[in-house]
């Protein structure tokens, strides 16, 4: 018992005896290690509000979106295509089983005006489905209805930022827009709802899908379909997703006759869940970018232990030729050395986490952005911290170890 | 207990060698108190660091407890300095930043299997009359009272031989007085092996045979 612990006394008492070199010693690894634990929780709070915010969508949510189009060998943006439509909607929920609601979407652009303001903005296409489908949630009024988009009716609900630009002062319920030639009367006001992975519905305008389809002029694909940019689908269950991904797309295959040439799918078919994976993956490895900007400044911290150990050693010298002449072998002085550097950048760790940590829940509490301290990161710091000592700390030691003992003796 | 054999021991100073040694012959019994003299560069130094296993002689044999210990590896030595031998030192050498007792206790820190460390530290503090003193630190002790903290460092292990390099140098004549009375009082004893050097003849007289060195050579050997 006493004789494993008396090393790390010895090596204790050197470092309390100097305790402004000591500190001196781990500034660098303090540094360090505070700027790793504070920048990784950066990274894990972004990576799980983000998450967060994709999640309350529902893992229960698919959609569907046209492919991109490639056009004299130039491939466009995915959904630039203009091959789905509301007829594949209308398929998808009565032949797909396993499926709540189908939510049909489709937008255009239009210079909205209300009185003496105006903004340009989206108009999206909707079925009341979209209110479900989207996680939509009213601040005011009713959203489209079944009987609006049936009879095409001129309303809109609108989002906050609409709401905000063309009635900043008054109740927008029942007032009336102007888009292009058409007035439209806001039937509803939406919550804000922030960015989220479906984009943000704060600067849209929402009207029946019927009501876009009048106002945006008629868009319909050759074969007379009518066009839509995404259909979003609630499954009954997250569990069947991968089943109702695979029927949709052999169901749109077969009805865009894809079937027969084997060519490529003209749409996509994406699951909340496949969407979270590619975004953590991609802020994982920003996360470990940013960790690894920081553990630069480790490195230099270690650096900067190896330097203070040096000249230590060769301050220490007298103590070191007692030390051999009472018959400390070469071992002993190296391993007490040693465990010394290891034990300074442990504390310089700990010291680290607490400073990274304080840092991270100031961050996280000024709102400036969300932050989250893990366990992991924690022990990977500390682990790093303690193996820089022992890294920058072998060749001090070593220098120390082989000192001779009487040179050593005669040193002041 | 100690047996030189024609040591020598040569430094190289840069392209010149600067010999010592040259040849000790020399035998010191167990339980001996034995002061060696000399003028500055006649080897005293050389041959106390080289008895103390901290050097190793160029030519010749050493004999330490009948074993031969001329050619051991520096690690070996180490085991012999922390089993056998107790060193003095003349600016008393001890940590600034510990206690007496640690100071003492550090004694037998090196030591194989040393256990009971801080009773036998207090046992040896009492020895030299530090008793009350053991929680003081060196700065806060006269010049005898830390070589006195020393002298229990030394022989708190129980070493058979202890090695004084100039105890009293650094010490007013009335302290250096007292710190051999410690010094005989622990050679009758404990009939430890005790070699010092020292320049002060009326040191050398408290023991029982006084060797004089000159230019690296025994000359003359008296006994008290």
């Amino acid at each position: 018992m006493r004789k494993w612990f008396e090393p790390f006394a010895t090596a204790w008492v050197g470092i309390a005896t100097h305790k402004l070199r000591s500190f001196l010693t781990i500034l660098g690894v303090v540094i360090g290690v505070a700027a790793v634990i504070t920048l990784m929780s950066v990274g894990k709070g972004a990576e799980q509000s983000i998450l967060a915010n994709i999640r309350s969508l529902g893992a229960d949510i698919l959609f569907v979106r046209p492919g991109a189009t490639q056009q004299a060998g130039v491939r466009t943006a995915i959904g630039s295509a203009t091959s789905l439509t509301l007829e594949d909607a209308q398929a998808i929920a009565q032949e797909v089983p396993d499926i709540v609601l189908v939510a049909p979407s489709s937008s255009s652009s239009v210079q909205a005006i209300a009185g003496v303001n105006n903004m340009r903005t989206q108009v999206v296409g909707v079925t009341p489905e979209y209110e479900e489908v989207y996680n939509i949630i009213m601040e005011s009024g009713s959203f489209v209805t079944n009987y609006d988009n049936q009879n095409s009716a001129r309303i809109a609900v609108i989002g906050s930022n609409v709401k905000d630009m063309l009635f900043p002062d008054t109740d927008p319920l029942g007032q009336t827009i102007r888009a292009g030639n058409y007035i439209i009367r806001v039937a509803g006001v939406l919550q804000s709802s922030g960015t989220s992975i479906t984009g943000t519905t704060d600067d849209s305008i929402l009207i029946p899908l019927n009501t876009l389809q009048l106002l945006a002029g008629q868009q319909r694909t050759s074969r007379g379909e009518h066009i839509v940019r995404t259909i979003g689908i609630k499954v009954t269950d997250p569990k069947y997703s991968t089943t109702v991904k695979d029927a949709i797309t052999s169901l749109l295959r077969y009805r865009h006759q894809l079937l027969a040439d084997g060519s490529e799918d003209d749409f996509t078919v994406t699951s909340i869940e496949q969407i979270m994976s590619t975004i953590s993956s991609a802020i994982n490895q920003l996360t470990l970018l940013l960790g690894a900007i920081a553990a630069i400044s480790l490195l230099v911290g270690g650096i900067g232990v190896m330097n203070i150990m040096l000249v230590s050693v060769m301050e220490r010298k007298r103590e070191i030729g007692i030390r051999k002449a009472l018959g400390a072998r070469e071992g002993d002085i190296w391993g007490q050395f040693l465990i010394e550097a290891a034990l300074l950048t442990f504390t310089g760790g700990i010291i680290g986490v607490a400073f990274g940590w304080l840092a991270s829940y100031f961050i996280q509490k000024s709102g400036l952005m969300p932050s989250l301290v893990t366990a992991d990161v924690v022990v990977l710091a500390v682990s790093v911290a303690i193996g820089i000592g022992l890294f920058f700390g072998f060749y001090p030691a070593w220098r120390a170890s082989r000192l001779n003992p009487i040179e050593a003796l005669r040193a002041e | 207990m100690i047996r030189f054999q024609g040591i020598t021991k040569t430094y190289q100073m840069g392209k010149r060698e600067l010999e010592v040694l040259r040849g000790i012959n020399l035998e010191i019994k167990q339980g001996e108190m034995v002061a060696i003299m000399g003028p500055s560069g006649s080897g005293k130094t050389t041959l106390l660091n080289i008895t103390g296993c901290l050097d190793i002689p160029t030519g010749g044999s050493y004999y330490l407890d009948g074993k031969e210990v001329s050619h051991l590896r520096p690690g070996e030595l180490a085991r012999v300095r922390s089993e056998k031998i107790g060193f003095i030192f003349q600016t008393f050498n001890l940590l600034p930043h510990m206690s007496a007792l640690a100071n003492v206790v550090l004694g037998m820190r090196y030591v194989p299997g040393a256990d009971h460390q801080r009773d036998r530290a207090l046992a040896a503090l009492g020895k030299v009359g530090l008793a009350e003193r053991a929680s003081h630190r060196p700065t806060e002790l006269s010049g005898g009272e830390q070589q006195r903290v020393a002298i229990a460092r030394a022989i708190a292990k129980d070493p058979p031989l202890v090695l004084a390099d100039e105890p009293t140098g650094n010490l007013d004549s009335r302290s250096g007085g007292e710190l051999m009375e410690v010094l005989t009082a622990l050679h009758h004893d404990r009939g430890i092996t005790l070699v010092m050097i020292t320049h002060d003849a009326s040191v050398a007289h408290h023991c029982q045979r006084i060797v004089h060195l000159m230019d690296g050579q025994v000359v003359a050997e008296e006994t008290v």
